[in-house]
């Protein structure tokens, strides 16, 4: 599709259109109009209950344009099973993908079992986990995904507490543990990175999980211009290490030059609380140790 | 062909022969046997669907949704605490008004820990916009899931329909059943043909939220549609006695209520041994009769009121509770009689739960208790097991 404005004219693609109601410098809504962008017309997507789906499909509206589904928060794996199923018994499942779309929350906490259930079982489905790290849709509360001393309003900073006291679960290596064919892990400010995974997810057969870090200006709390800046940060510091693992094993990350994790933590109100004293020192060293083992563990200033 | 097997394999033989496309289901006592069976018949290539061995009752149910959302005819089975795992699904599913049909094998509910059977379970979730059948005998379960598809699929419809059947009473009773011909069931009942469906010829957007300005329109049309579909129900049920010469009725049956002065009313199993007790005291010179409510959502209020109208006295049986309030059904009965000219007494006895044998003796109990005047009891009570005080 060809659409026009003021002074210029651009192609958009057919899944994902323009007009729905993200919160402007949104990182989710930029990830799957790139993914969407890769996958084409012949897709069904099942979508858990979150930001994507209330942003996108206030009835009667819909900024889909390729077949959709939402059911719950945490089935969107079994809806999307079904989905897969069916076009098995159709004879379809040579043509049309099935692509699942949740959050953090849907994907680290509630759907979880779902999600285990749906890799385990082999399904052809590809699912993109949408990381902001924290339950944006509710008012940024703490998941399973949240990062080590970020405040959130369920870990809020205060005077006994310097926010998440856990580090973030390592989903992406829990999903490698099953043995399925392809795992990722993407920023949306990678873009052709991010556009060359989602190419080899849905070219793969069977169960693929790609786990795309995605910056929340109002969860976070920074300036909404900067979401592509502060998702660059996030890599090139090492606590978000861009890799591959294929079958079960990791195939290869994207080689950073580490800048220190304070660059990607002080621009964000989340971890401000860490600059305002003596005190917070000791978490930041905590993070950068973080970073440090995930620069060591996958070898990415090798 | 009338053949002797168990209530279970009746149920996987009858779902095989509607040519489901999509079967997911988690095993749970008493389902078992019904998903055993049917999984043997996918491996044995009997019937050609996919068989989706899920990780919990939750997912069975969102997989049959995925399915019939993508165009496949589908079905589940489970029973009490999968019931309530699956509750929040089987809201959804009736919300988005997808066809389908699932066994309700009737279980009690745990505290403390039970297998056995009564109906708290199905009861727990009448409110959800699944319609509710209740099957007497494993020959009206057989007969019931062909009719629930069509019920289901039917476009004044579009809800899903739960077959309700107690647990061991019927899955794991062995009974003489005529198990129809494939030949017959296809000439019944169609392949599923949805209006709407996952397709990227014809892209959907499929379960939208709505607002403040929309939800109470999407909820009055369901309510409106489960309403009428009792016609629909007997509709259905005319058209099967037609093609297989059977028929139990529409939404109730009767028996031997034309000139009865008492009427029992309960809904499944429980109705054989009522009947037989009915038999023992007609013989006595007592004018008592039995209703089936074969349906139980939608609620069959105008056809209770003209069931009941001439009767004196009406006793309800319930294999669940409200706790805190009483029982359901003799509650809605109550309801539905209110304002009625000459309403009889609604008596409630709560029965059978947990497994518990429902004999003569439990029937005689109630009967003598109802006519001492007591309204709300448990019968069948061992009262020298309560604790003191």
């Amino acid at each position: 599709m060809t659409t026009s404005a003021p002074g210029f004219t651009y192609e958009i693609a057919r899944g994902f259109l323009p007009g729905h109601r993200a919160c402007a410098g949104c990182g989710q809504a930029a990830a799957v109009r790139i993914v969407m962008e890769v996958a084409g017309p012949n897709v069904i997507v099942a979508n858990a209950t979150g930001c994507l789906e209330v942003f996108s499909t206030p009835h009667p509206e819909s900024a889909w344009g390729v077949p959709w589904i939402h059911s719950l928060f945490e089935n969107h794996p079994a809806v999307a099973s079904g989905v897969e199923a069916a076009l098995k018994v159709q004879g379809k499942i040579n043509d049309v993908r099935v692509l699942c779309f949740g959050g953090d929350g849907a994907t680290f906490d509630i759907g979880f079992g779902a999600l285990s259930g749906m890799f385990e079982r082999g399904h052809d489905v590809a699912y993109f986990c949408m990381d902001n790290e924290a339950y944006m849709n509710t008012g940024v509360q703490r998941s399973g995904s949240t990062p080590f001393a970020a405040a959130t309003t369920t870990s809020p900073a205060g005077r006994r507490s310097f926010g998440e006291d856990r580090p973030k679960k390592d989903l992406p290596s829990i999903a490698a543990a099953h043995g399925i064919p392809y795992v990722a892990t993407a920023s949306m400010s990678f873009f052709a990175d991010l556009r060359r995974k989602a190419k080899k997810a849905l070219d793969t057969r069977g169960p693929k999980y790609v786990q795309v870090h995605v910056p929340c200006p109002p969860g976070w709390g920074y300036d909404e211009k900067n979401s592509v800046e502060i998702g660059r940060l996030a890599v090139e510091c090492g606590l978000y290490p861009l890799v591959e693992w294929e079958n079960g094993e990791v195939a290869r990350a994207r080689k950073i030059k580490p800048i220190p994790v304070e660059e990607y933590l002080k621009p964000q109100r989340r971890f401000r609380h860490l600059f305002r004293g003596e005190a917070g020192k000791a978490q930041i060293a905590q993070i950068q140790a973080l970073a440090d083992a995930n620069i060591k563990k996958y070898g990415l200033t090798e | 062909m009338r053949k002797m097997i168990e209530g279970s394999r009746g149920v996987a033989e009858a779902v095989g022969l509607c040519r489901p496309g999509v079967i997911s289901a988690y095993p749970i006592t008493p389902q078992t046997h019904i998903v055993e069976e049917l999984s043997q018949m996918v491996a044995d290539g009997d019937i050609d669907a996919e068989y989706v061995r899920v990780e919990s009752e939750h997912s069975a149910a969102s997989v049959c949704l995925g399915a019939v959302a993508a165009g496949c005819r589908s079905y589940s089975a489970t029973t009490s605490q999968g019931m309530m795992l699956m509750a929040e699904v089987l809201y959804n599913i009736a919300g988005m008004r997808l066809p389908m049909v699932i066994t309700g094998v009737n279980r009690a509910l745990s505290a403390p820990l039970n297998i056995w059977n009564d109906q708290q379970d199905t009861m727990a979730i009448r409110d959800s916009g699944w319609i509710q059948l209740y099957a007497e005998n494993n020959q009206e379960v057989v007969d019931m899931h062909i009719q629930a598809f069509k019920i289901s699929e039917d476009d004044r419809v579009l809800l899903p329909v739960m077959v309700c059947m107690d647990g061991f009473i019927l899955t794991h009773t062995y009974e003489t059943v005529d198990v129809p011909t494939q030949e017959q069931v296809d000439a019944f009942l169609p392949a599923y043909d949805p209006l709407y469906k996952l397709d990227p010829k014809e892209p959907y957007t499929l379960g939208a939220f709505a607002g403040p300005e929309m939800y109470e329109e999407v909820r009055y049309e369901i309510q409106r549609d489960a309403l009428a579909s009792k016609d629909v129900i007997g509709e259905v049920a005319r058209d099967f006695q037609a093609a297989f010469g059977r028929w139990y009725g529409d939404v109730l049956d009767s028996y031997r209520c034309d000139d009865a002065e008492t009427i029992y009313v309960a809904m499944g199993s429980v109705i054989g041994t009522m009947k037989d007790w009915c038999d023992m005291r007609r013989e006595q010179g007592e004018k008592i009769g039995v209703l089936k409510l074969r349906c139980f959502r939608p609620f069959p209020q105008d056809e209770l009121r003209a069931a009941l109208a001439k009767a004196r006295r009406v006793v309800v049986l319930e294999k669940a509770i409200s706790v805190g309030a009483y029982g359901i059904l003799a509650a809605e009965i109550r309801a539905a009689l209110y304002g009625q000219a000459a309403t009889p007494p609604v008596h409630c006895a709560v029965v059978g739960l947990g497994g518990r044998d429902i004999t003569f003796d439990t029937l005689d109990e109630i009967e003598s208790k109802t006519r001492a005047g007591e309204m709300d009891f448990f019968a069948g009570l061992r009262r020298e097991m309560l604790e003191a005080g």
